[in-house]
């Protein structure tokens, strides 16, 4: 079974800090991230993100699929970029140097190469930071840092509730599959289409069923104690934070304002080494 | 009685919005402080809405109308809401599982006390304090998965407790629980309630286990009314239990069987302090020795023979060591253990669900690890313990002829083993209906239509009979036995003693990944070691035997088991 959301724990700093802390930090970090194609800040970001995510004690064999999928993505995001806007580069940095023509409109340009090394060092240095959030953070600590930048309550404790529930229902999926299969049901390629969605109702209908039982069982026993009867609640696992935290914070913060100074001052989000 | 009136129903009714007839007419009822009440019923008879009436559930979560008053600790029910009677009565749910809504033990005992908004550290200590009660505080930190059903259970109690309530709710503690686990949390109840003074209301209708520890009253409902109202001796020197269709404790059954007149002076309610005259010990010695013997069945030949079959799953749990067993045709057979013994992971090895690592598997001499899942299902059918699980079409002609239309069956061969089926399993008149409009009973029966069409060899049944009344419970096995008898073997794994005794000859059980029994039921359940490592429980006939002297209590179990089969049938 593949764990997507899966907290690993493991003595570290970085487990150490509050929820609430990582979250904050998660944020103004993408801002940074997002905001900006200022490569030396970009590549300073991302050798930094490696850094703490070695900090943190995690193995690449932890998350190897995580990685998997984060890889996907920014082959396919690549990929689409140059077939749909070839000259992209071009347009940012307002020079041409073909390195190689191909076919058509299309040609490998040193601008268009590197506003991909941009793209691509914007993600390298966002998914390992969200994965270090998801791999650090305690789940019990998770819905009470939502509410404590802000999410409502009922909305926090609803996210944490889902995600709680994923291995539970890919338990009871495994379930019912293996049943419907044991009465004839065929899943594999071997079946056409429309038979394979057919087969796919067989077992989305009764998940559906036992899913709806399990939330008319846990939102009785939330409301029988008192669960939403105030605009507030504490949390048990809520943490004061630390004087880690909120360095950690303010030096995240700081890296956001650099990243706007820098756009600012620069006149431009792009870093443009051809002019 | 002086008490104060704590729940307090008054000529009360109450008709649910989408139902066209009351639910409830009448009720009269007061619960004081400080006192334990058993509310017993059959299914459908009112007892569930009676609790949420009390807890706030109904009208909060399921809408109807009221007449009459009920008030709690003097407050009228609809003015306080389902959050202010929260403050006065702790509910803890049937389904210890699903009621829990934290992440580890000590955030689901302290989730009332965040709805409140405790300051984080005052809520440390106060979930420190509750858990000794309960003690649950070594497993503080532990996940749900991680901890046993009866610690659950302590966990719900305690988080229903963290805040000072006047009334412990219980609705049907039992049903999810293994026997010895279920006589852990009546004992409980028990102490709880001496050490608070808590009023405790217990919904179940296993009344002989309730009674494990004695009560101050029993109310019987059934159809919507209050049938009896008074103290548990009178109720059980009556025949009134049997006829609502709630099972009375097996020792009062046999005590009536062999012509003893009950009378409340001899406290039939609780067993220990049970007393009989030498007269009427004699009087069930002698019956006793009138009962016929029951007959010993013949061996037949071996079914499925399972040998040394080992299983570790992928996260490393080895769940089956060495499993060696055989069904033979045509049996009824348990299997039965604690959760978590293997029962179900065998029962998963066999339908090829999962692939032992090492062993032999035979059907009829065929080695079951040639066949795919499908090709199994042919000779073995699996039916999950939740309907829910399994129905997926909308009518219940197409839910049954789904497995047979998956292999290509010709349309006009399956409508007649699809109405074939449906016969022999009493669902013919429904053909048409919708699963949806099925009760509970009739879906389990759908499901086993489903399979039954198959033509399968064996059937195995994941607790058949869980959460089930007498008279369902009655009509599931009833109907078990009689596919049984028409030579269709079947296998059922089960925590529920009189199922095992009542049912199957011979029971097979699981401990720890390996079989530690495979004989009689009533054997298994006159051998103590078995009966604790198995977390079973012996029956109330064995004391009743030992207090009469009777000298083979595994002999007497077995005979009264055949006469209150001939008597119910």
């Amino acid at each position: 079974m593949i764990n997507l959301f899966n907290y690993i724990d493991r003595p570290s700093r970085i487990h150490r800090l509050t929820g609430a802390c990582k979250l904050i930090c998660l944020i103004t970090w993408s801002l940074a991230a997002m905001t900006s194609f200022y490569t030396p800040l970009l590549l300073a970001m991302t050798v930094l993100s490696f850094i703490l995510f070695h900090a943190a004690k995690l193995r690449v064999k932890d998350i190897s699929f995580m990685l998997g999928l984060m890889a996907a993505y920014i082959v396919l995001n690549n990929v689409l970029i140059f077939l749909f806007s070839p000259d992209h580069g071009t347009s940012i940095y307002g020079t041409e140097t073909v390195l190689i023509k191909l076919f058509g409109p299309y040609a490998i340009t040193a601008e268009q190469l590197f506003y991909h090394l941009n793209v691509i060092l914007k993600t390298g240095c966002t998914i390992p930071i969200v994965l270090l959030f998801v791999c650090t953070t305690n789940p019990s600590e998770f819905a009470a840092s939502l509410n404590r930048v802000g999410v409502s309550y009922k909305i926090s404790y609803a996210v944490a509730l889902a995600l709680r529930y994923i291995p539970d229902i890919q338990r009871e999926y495994r379930d019912i599959s293996l049943a419907q299969q044991a009465r004839g049901t065929e899943m594999s390629k071997k079946a056409s289409l429309v038979k394979r969605l057919k087969a796919a109702s067989a077992i989305l209908i009764p998940l559906i069923l036992s899913s709806m039982e399990r939330i008319e069982t846990i939102s009785n026993a939330m409301e029988l104690r008192g669960f939403g009867k105030g605009a507030k609640r504490t949390w048990y696992s809520g943490r004061k934070f630390s004087k880690l935290d909120l360095v950690s914070i303010a030096a995240c913060t700081a890296l956001m304002l650099l990243s706007f100074l820098i756009t600012f001052l620069n006149g431009s989000r792009y870093f443009n080494p051809f002019i | 009685m002086d008490r104060e009136v704590i729940v307090s129903f008054e000529d009360f009714g109450f008709q649910y919005t989408a139902q066209a007839e009351p639910t409830l007419y009448h009720i009269n009822l007061k619960i004081h402080k400080g006192e334990k009440v058993l509310i017993a019923g059959p299914s459908g008879c009112g007892k569930s809405t009676l609790a949420h009436c009390i807890n706030g559930l109904v009208p909060g979560s399921y809408p109807g109308t009221m007449t009459g008053s009920l008030t709690v600790g003097g407050k009228n029910v609809q003015e306080l809401g389902i959050f202010g009677l929260s403050k006065t009565v702790g509910t803890v749910l049937q389904d210890s599982d699903g009621q829990f809504i934290g992440l580890t033990v000590a955030e689901d005992i302290a989730f009332a006390l965040e709805n409140d908004c405790m300051p984080t550290e005052e809520m440390h200590k106060e979930v420190e304090r509750i858990a000794e009660l309960v003690d649950v505080k070594e497993v503080l930190k532990h996940a749900p998965h991680e901890i046993s059903g009866g610690q659950k259970q302590r966990v719900g109690l305690g988080g229903v407790m963290v805040g000072p309530v006047d009334v412990l709710l219980f609705d049907e503690p039992l049903a999810n629980l293994d026997p010895a686990t279920g006589k852990q949390a009546i004992v409980l109840i028990d102490e709880i309630q001496k050490r608070t003074g808590c009023a405790v209301i217990i919904i179940e209708h296993r009344v002989e286990d309730v009674l494990y520890r004695p009560v101050d009253r029993v109310v019987v409902m059934g159809d919507g009314h209050i049938q009896y109202d008074g103290d548990p001796d009178t109720l059980l020197c009556s025949d009134l239990l049997p006829q609502k269709g709630i099972r009375e404790p097996l020792y009062v059954t046999a005590l009536k069987y062999a012509g003893v007149a009950l009378t409340p002076e001899m406290r039939p309610s609780y067993l220990p302090e049970l007393s009989l005259s030498d007269v009427q010990k004699e009087a069930v010695r002698a019956w006793f020795d009138r009962l016929p013997a029951p007959e010993t069945l013949p061996e037949r030949e071996i079914l499925l023979r399972a040998e040394k079959i080992d299983f570790t799953y992928e996260g490393g749990h080895h769940a089956l060591r060495g499993i060696d067993a055989v069904i033979r045709k045509g049996e009824m057979v348990s299997i039965v253990g604690t959760n978590g013994a293997g029962k179900s992971t065998f029962s998963k090895v066999v339908c090829g669900f999962e692939k032992a690592q090492s062993g032999v598997l035979e059907l009829g001499g065929v080695d079951l690890n040639t066949l795919s899942i499908k090709e199994r299902a042919d000779h073995i059918g699996y039916v999950m313990q939740n309907p829910n699980q399994m129905i997926s079409q909308t009518k219940i002609f197409d839910e049954v002829a789904l497995g047979l239309r998956n292999r290509n069956v010709p349309e006009e061969e399956i409508r007649d083993r699809v109405e074939k089926t449906l016969k022999i399993c009493g669902l013919y008149p429904f053909r048409n209906w919708p699963v949806s409009a099925l009760s509970y009973g009739q879906r389990k029966r759908v499901t086993i239509a489903s399979i039954l069409v198959l033509d399968p060899e064996m059937i195995l049944l994941d607790e058949p009979t869980a959460g089930q009344d007498l008279k369902h419970y009655t009509e599931i096995m009833d109907f078990l036995n009689e596919l049984n008898q028409q030579g269709v073997t079947v296998v059922l794994i089960t925590h529920d003693m009189h199922l095992m005794l009542e049912y199957t000859p011979r029971a097979i059980v699981f401990h720890a990944g390996e079989v530690i029994a495979d004989k009689t039921a009533a054997e298994v359940l006159n051998t103590p070691d078995i009966v604790e490592r198995a977390h079973l429980k012996e029956t109330s006939l064995y004391h009743l035997s030992a207090l009469c002297g009777i000298g083979d209590p595994e002999e007497f179990t077995r005979r009264f088991i055949a006469r209150d089969r001939e008597v119910r049938i």
